[in-house]
This record gives structure tokens, C-alpha cells and sequence, in this order.
């Protein structure tokens, strides 16, 4: 079963959690700057917009891989980058549309969500239930469930 | 693990940027940040020296939890001998520059000197070099933050700087990170532009650590679910911000009004929490646009906040229709019940200003509160203020101020004095409402007794952070005390500044501390720092930091006669609400305070305390 990482931008309050938890996770210290899932802070505007990787399904990251370092979990959907094949030559940092694979420096490896092995931990560590891992088939369902109970209302005010 | 272990000093006259091991026997005696960096300035300068020379020094630290997951810890604070007290100052901040310094590899900046012309530090993990700031002199914090990113092509870069008030000498000009979080109080920006340093920019990407990850993970784990379970940090203050306070205090008649001319303010609502949440008529959208986190807070009570696009303040410059830094309780109270000032989007315009050329809002309305009493009784006139009308609740006067104060201009520049020096200047010095040269916070401490004991003895001057017993005597927190009542006050005022010692040097933020004791606490430090950090040894050295604090102040010359408030708390009763016909108890609970502090009658601390702490 695909499953996939949702994310309520409106609930995020920018306190980095989520990057902490997967900083951790992934590198065992508490570092921002090696997390694979990036909050944005819109300052301006008063936005804050966590960001990563949502598991294409054709992922332009794994077709461009020449090496085949890009599999997929096939529990869950994830594109996993093989650290001891990958060759660090970059050529999935540029295929991929949204910019979420990564180069390390410090590794020489790319870095992207793996969705922690199928148990995200930026999901357990979001204050404010900002990030939800769910069945890839029902993303929309708590929207739509939120346009539906508008929609009611709408109703019952004009009747 | 939990410190990086080393510091970076600064040598401004030098030009020169060294890196030093930390002293790991004074990280056991006092923790990390207030603490460690009150040691190290206590050992470094003279307390005697003027706080504007370069013989000050201005220290940079970070908690030994600063940069964790710990909730709130993102901390850093800025201790020097402060501009607007000649007191000891730590002026403590979040947003996430705290984190950065900490991820670029050091525990504490320590700078020294004065640079011949202006400079800013960048830092980047472990490499730290001065740069030619004449560039960004004059601009503001608003501006050099966002020009120090595009110079050096990093938008992740982290910018703590002064804006225009604090190159100019205003003697409460804050270091402001992140673009709205602010060292405030004390004058702490003020040194940092005497020694021409404009900013400390910084990139930190090698990663923080501690002693036992697993019982970190779970000691943390817990730490956040008495957060979310608890209503005023999970509820409130998301929702509300401080300024959830805001009508509360005005009920218990405890909202310091017109200067504390009056204790209650009829205009509070129209400034509140609940008028901030209140869509407004020009375009239906409220003052609030969200609440906000600083590094790893999972509290989130910042305000981000818009000014109504036809409010005079901005109709006409849109380049402040934009959503910033918005209305905290403190400076809600500063700018709106101490000038008697209502408007809403006056006061958000105001402490944007505040934001953007980095001084305190609190220390800043408090002034103009105390100028407009001095208008009022005609000891100013216009042929002072530069034709500026100064009557209490006068927002275009506030809003006029703010930007004169930001540039040290006009009646702006005598406003930046502070109200200490601004009505002594003008031969009315019990018309300022300070301890030890800094301005009162939003607590009357007739109305609130524990505050007024809690100003009296702040080593910083008057201050709420020294000791929060609103807690406990409005909010219940740990347990309700009754706030008329003098009895048993010496000893929650005490037991409060040691344990907040504590919190604001460990790197997580004080208001962790509506939820969390130091049980909560202690795990997460034990667990994170080698050594014994159970809460007694905890407790030990918050007492022990606030003695060295209260020896420097002793050296620095004050005296136990410095331990006092304005006569208008102690002769003139508070008017209206449940403390009407009360004045402060402090001399009920100044000598009582002195002898649970194991200090002499004059207050200072005798020898054996010293011993017993180690000193």
C-alpha cells in the first residue's frame, strides 16, 4: 500500500519540530540544516509552509539515477536512496521538479524523505497535527470532509 | 554533548576572532547561558567600568539545551554591564538565532573592544571572520538583516543586529534576531553600538548533540505532553499570545495606567487579545494573522499581525502593510495603557517600529508615559517636544515618538535618556516609574504585592522576568496566593528568581514555566549534560547565580538603598479595583526577603551564604 505524507500548512507555526525530529532520525544529531522534510517562513505574508518529498509514483529522481540508487519501499511507497550505491553525482537534485533530494556535502550521497522507513517521525513530533501519514488513495478526504461541512451549513443558513 | 565545549572571543579593537575551550568547571557551577555568561563577564570586566567604554564586554551564550529538541530551546541571551542600568543585563531572546549559533559550533561569542569603524561577525560552523559593516551603518534591523542574506547569498543565515537607535546611543536599544525577537531589555543594543558592531550574522549546520540520547528522547517526549495537556500552554497562550493577560489584569485592578497615575485602563479591551482577534471594518480581516513558534517551541504564542491598510500610520507607505512581529502583552501595556493611547493599529505600528530599528518598547512607552504626565503638568511644552502635543492618549504623538525615538531625532532623542535620566533632566525624578534605571513592566505592584518586591530586587532593574509571581498570585500557578497580601511573598519571590535562574540558563523559554516545575525540567538537563543535574543541585545554582548577579550590582555600587520603588507605589493607593486604598507592602517584605536570602540588613549577601554557595 502507497502511503503518504499530507501537510496543513495553516496549522504549521514554524517552530522546526518536524526538522529536528527527522535531523535526528536520519543523522542521529539535532540539525536543521540535514533535515529532509524544510519549513518555509513566508514572513511577510505570516505563512509558514513545511515542505518534502511526496513519493512520486514514475519519480523523475529514480529514472534519472544512472546508477540505480533510487528504490522503491514497496511497503509503503518510498523512493529510498541507497547510500553505498549512490555516487553522489547529483543528476536526481536536477530531475526532480520540486527540489526535495538533496546533495550532502558531508557524505557525498544525496538525501531525500524516506518516510522513516514507513513510521515518520516528523509526523510524531509535529505540535499541531501540521503533517499526517496516511493511506496514498485518502490525502483529500479530511478537505473534502472540511468543504462538506461548509457546505451543510450553507444550506441549513438558507433554509 | 549539550555544549559545544568552546567559545569564540572577538577582539573588536584587534580585529581578531579566536577560539578558546569553555571553562568546564564553571559550566558545572552555573549551567550554560545567564549563568555561565554572568561568570564570565563578572571575571572578565571591571563591574566599576562605564558601560559604554570598551572595557565593557558583551557576551553572546547559548544553553546547554539550546539547539535540542527540548521544547522552547532555541535560546541565547546577551549579558553585559547593561546602558540603561549600569546593572548587571541579560536580556534573553528566541526566534532561531540562538539555534544557529549553537549549530555553527559555540556555546558563547564573547566580544571586547571597539572596532575603529563599523563591523558585523559572520560566523559560518566553526569559521568566524569580522566584516566591513560601514555598508549597513544607519540602515535598519529590518534592512541589515535582509542585506547581510543577499551579500553573501544565503537566505538560511541567521542576523542578530541593532538598528539606527542603538548606533545612536538610546539607551534601551535592543539586539533584535529574526527580524521581531529581541534581546530588550536593559540597553543591551546600546553597548553592542558603542562598540561598533552592527550585527552577528550566522550559519550553523554541524549538528547539536547530547550525553544520553535515549533518556533525552523520553525526558523530552515528556516535557511536551505537560505543554499540550496544560491550559495556558496548550490553550491559551497559543491562541491569545500573552496578551491573553490583558483583561485580566485590568479586572484585578493590577494594569499600571497613564504613567500608574491610575490602575485600571478603560480603554484595555480595545487593545486586548480579544480586539486583536476582532475583524476589523476596512477589510474584515482581524489584527492577527497567526500565531507563531520560535526554534522548537511547541507553544507557538507569538503574534504576527497586520495594521489596518487606511490606519494613518501606514495608508500611505506600504512597505509596513505587510505581517511582522505583532502586539505582546508588555508592549501592548507600554505603548497602550502607560501613554493611555487605545488604538490598536497605533500600537502595532509602534512596535513595528520597535522591530525595526531595535529598541524597547516597554522602556519606550513607559518614557513617553512619564513625558506626557510631565506635559500634562506643564513641566514640558511644546517648545520641548518640537511642537508634538504630549497629552496621555495622544496615538499620532506615540506613533510620532516611535519614529523619532528610532532615529535618535528631536524629542525622540530625550524620549531614548530612558525616564530616569528624563525626569531628572527635568527636575521631576519621582515621575519616572523605574528600579535602578529601568523601566516598570505591565504588573502594579499595589495591585499585585509579589511584583512590587519582585521590581524592587530584580539584579537588572525592574523587570517580570526575574521573577513571574503573577503566577501564582493571579494565575494559580504553582498555587494561588493571594496578590494583596504581603505575608509569605519574600519567599515566592525568592523561590521564583531561583528557579527562573535556572530556565533562562539552560536555553528553553521561561514561559515553558506556567506548565512545568523544575521536575519537568531537571530530567531533560540531567539527561542532555553530564553531571548532576537533579533539581536540588538545580536549585543551588539558580541561588547561586543570583548572588553573583547581586555581586556584581554590590561592586558596580549600588546598594541595598537601590532596592526600592518610585514613592508614587509607596504613598500614593491604588484608586479603583479590589487593591483600591492599597499601597506596595515592600518594607513589610524588603527586610524579610534580605534575611531568607542569608544577606545582611543592608542587603548584601554575608560571608557564609557565599561559602555555602560556593562563591
Amino acid at each position: 500500500m502507497q502511503k503518504s505524507l499530507v501537510i496543513y500548512p495553516d496549522k504549521c507555526t514554524g517552530c522546526l519540530q518536524c526538522e529536528l525530529a527527522c535531523s535526528y532520525q536520519a543523522e542521529g544529531v539535532f540539525n536543521p540544516a540535514k533535515s529532509r522534510i524544510k519549513v518555509f517562513n513566508f514572513h511577510d505574508q505570516g505563512r509558514f509552509v513545511p515542505y518534502t518529498c511526496t513519493q512520486c509514483d514514475e519519480a523523475w529522481c529514480l529514472h534519472a539515477c544512472p546508477v540505480d540508487a533510487i528504490t522503491v519501499d514497496m511497503t509503503n511507497g518510498a523512493k529510498v536512496v541507497s547510500d553505498d550505491v549512490c555516487v553522489g553525482c547529483k543528476v536526481c537534485t536536477i530531475a526532480c521538479p520540486f527540489g526535495t533530494v538533496n546533495y550532502n556535502q558531508a557524505t557525498g550521497k544525496v538525501i531525500k524523505c524516506d518516510l522513516c522507513g514507513g513510521d515518520p517521525e516528523c509526523v510524531k513530533a509535529c505540535p499541531t497535527d501540521a503533517i499526517a501519514y496516511m493511506d496514498a488513495d485518502l490525502t483529500g478526504l479530511e478537505k473534502m470532509r472540511a468543504w462538506a461541512a461548509k457546505t451543510d451549513a450553507a444550506l441549513q443558513a438558507g433554509a | 554533548m549539550a555544549w559545544t565545549g568552546k567559545i569564540l572571543r572577538v577582539d573588536l579593537t584587534k580585529g581578531t576572532c579566536t577560539d578558546e575551550p569553555l571553562n568546564m568547571d564553571w559550566a558545572k557551577k552555573y549551567l550554560g547561558q545567564r549563568g555561565l555568561g554572568t561568570k564570565y563577564l563578572c571575571e572578565e570586566i571591571d563591574p566599576r567600568v562605564n558601560p559604554l567604554s570598551p572595557k565593557n564586554k558583551l557576551i553572546m551564550a547559548t544553553g546547554p539545551l539550546t539547539g535540542t529538541n527540548a521544547s522552547t530551546a532555541g535560546r541565547y541571551s546577551v549579558i553585559t554591564k547593561g546602558a540603561l542600568t549600569g546593572a548587571i543585563a541579560c536580556s534573553n531572546s528566541g526566534g532561531f538565532f540562538g539555534n544557529e549559533m549553537k549549530n555553527a559550533g559555540y556555546d558563547m561569542i564573547i566580544f571586547e573592544g571597539r572596532a575603529k569603524t563599523p563591523v558585523y561577525l559572520l560566523v559560518r560552523d566553526g569559521k568566524a571572520e569580522l566584516q566591513d559593516g560601514r555598508g549597513f551603518w544607519g540602515k535598519s534591523v529590518w534592512d541589515t538583516e535582509e542585506g547581510i542574506k543577499k551579500k553573501h547569498g544565503d537566505p538560511l543565515i541567521r542576523v542578530a543586529s541593532i538598528g539606527v537607535s542603538g548606533e545612536k546611543g538610546v539607551k534601551f536599544a535592543c539586539i533584535v534576531n529574526d527580524m521581531h525577537r529581541a534581546a530588550g531589555r536593559s540597553g543591551v543594543g546600546t553597548v553592542m553600538g558603542s562598540k561598533n558592531l552592527k550585527a552577528v550574522a550566522i550559519r550553523g549546520t554541524l549538528g547539536v548533540t547530547v550525553d544520553n540520547p535515549k533518556k533525552f528522547m523520553s525526558a523530552v517526549a515528556k516535557g511536551k505532553q505537560v505543554l499540550a495537556d496544560n491550559a495556558v500552554t496548550g490553550q491559551g497562550l497559543p491562541a491569545m499570545g500573552t496578551q491573553v493577560l490583558m483583561n485580566v489584569i485590568n479586572e484585578v485592578g493590577a494594569l499600571p495606567t497613564r504613567n500608574h497615575l491610575a490602575n485600571q485602563f478603560d480603554g484595555a479591551a480595545d487593545i486586548s487579545a480579544e480586539a486583536m482577534a476582532e475583524p476589523r471594518a476596512s477589510d474584515g480581516k482581524p489584527n492577527l494573522v497567526t500565531n507563531a513558534a520560535c526554534f522548537a517551541c511547541t507553544i507557538a504564542c507569538g503574534r504576527i499581525s497586520t495594521i489596518d491598510r487606511t490606519h494613518y500610520t501606514v495608508a500611505k507607505r506600504p512597505q509596513y502593510q505587510i505581517a511582522s512581529g505583532g502586539l505582546e502583552y508588555e508592549a501592548a501595556w507600554a505603548l497602550g495603557a502607560a501613554t493611555g493611547v487605545d488604538d490598536l493599529d497605533a500600537l502595532t505600528f509602534a512596535n513595528f517600529i520597535c522591530n525595526e530599528q531595535g529598541f524597547d518598547p516597554i522602556s519606550f512607552g513607559a518614557t513617553v508615559g512619564a513625558a506626557m504626565e510631565m506635559y500634562e503638568k506643564g513641566v514640558l511644552t511644546k517648545k520641548h517636544t518640537g511642537g508634538i502635543a504630549l497629552n496621555f492618549g495622544n496615538a499620532k504623538a506615540l506613533t510620532k515618538l516611535a519614529e523619532l525615538t528610532g532615529q535618535a531625532k528631536g524629542f525622540g532623542a530625550e524620549i531614548g535618556l530612558g525616564s530616569k535620566l528624563l525626569c531628572a533632566k527635568y527636575k521631576r525624578p519621582a515621575l519616572a516609574m523605574q528600579v535602578k534605571g529601568q523601566e516598570f513592566p505591565a504588573y502594579d505592584g499595589r495591585g499585585i504585592q509579589g511584583m512590587g518586591l519582585t521590581y524592587a530586587t530584580s539584579n537588572r532593574g525592574a523587570c517580570h522576568l526575574r521573577s513571574y509571581t503573577v503566577a501564582s498570585e493571579i494565575l494559580g500557578i504553582p498555587e494561588k496566593t493571594d496578590p494583596l497580601a504581603t505575608k509569605g511573598k519574600a519567599g515566592l519571590v525568592i523561590a521564583f528568581q531561583n528557579a527562573t535562574s535556572v530556565v533562562d540558563s539552560a536555553g528553553i523559554c521561561v514561559f515553558t514555566t506556567f506548565a512545568w516545575s523544575l521536575d519537568d525540567i531537571a530530567p531533560q538537563i540531567d539527561a542532555a549534560c553530564a553531571g548532576d543535574w537533579s533539581v536540588d543541585n538545580l536549585l543551588l545554582v539558580g541561588e547561586r547565580i543570583w548572588n553573583l548577579e547581586r555581586k556584581f550590582n554590590l561592586d558596580a555600587g549600588f546598594t541595598g538603598k537601590d532596592d526600592t520603588l518610585p514613592k508614587r507605589l509607596l504613598k500614593d493607593a491604588a484608586k479603583t479595583g479590589p487593591a483600591k486604598g492599597l499601597t506596595s507592602g515592600l518594607h513589610k517584605m524588603l527586610p524579610e526577603y534580605y534575611q531568607l536570602r542569608g544577606w545582611s540588613k543592608d542587603g548584601v549577601p554575608s560571608n557564609k551564604t557565599l561559602s555555602r554557595l560556593a562563591l
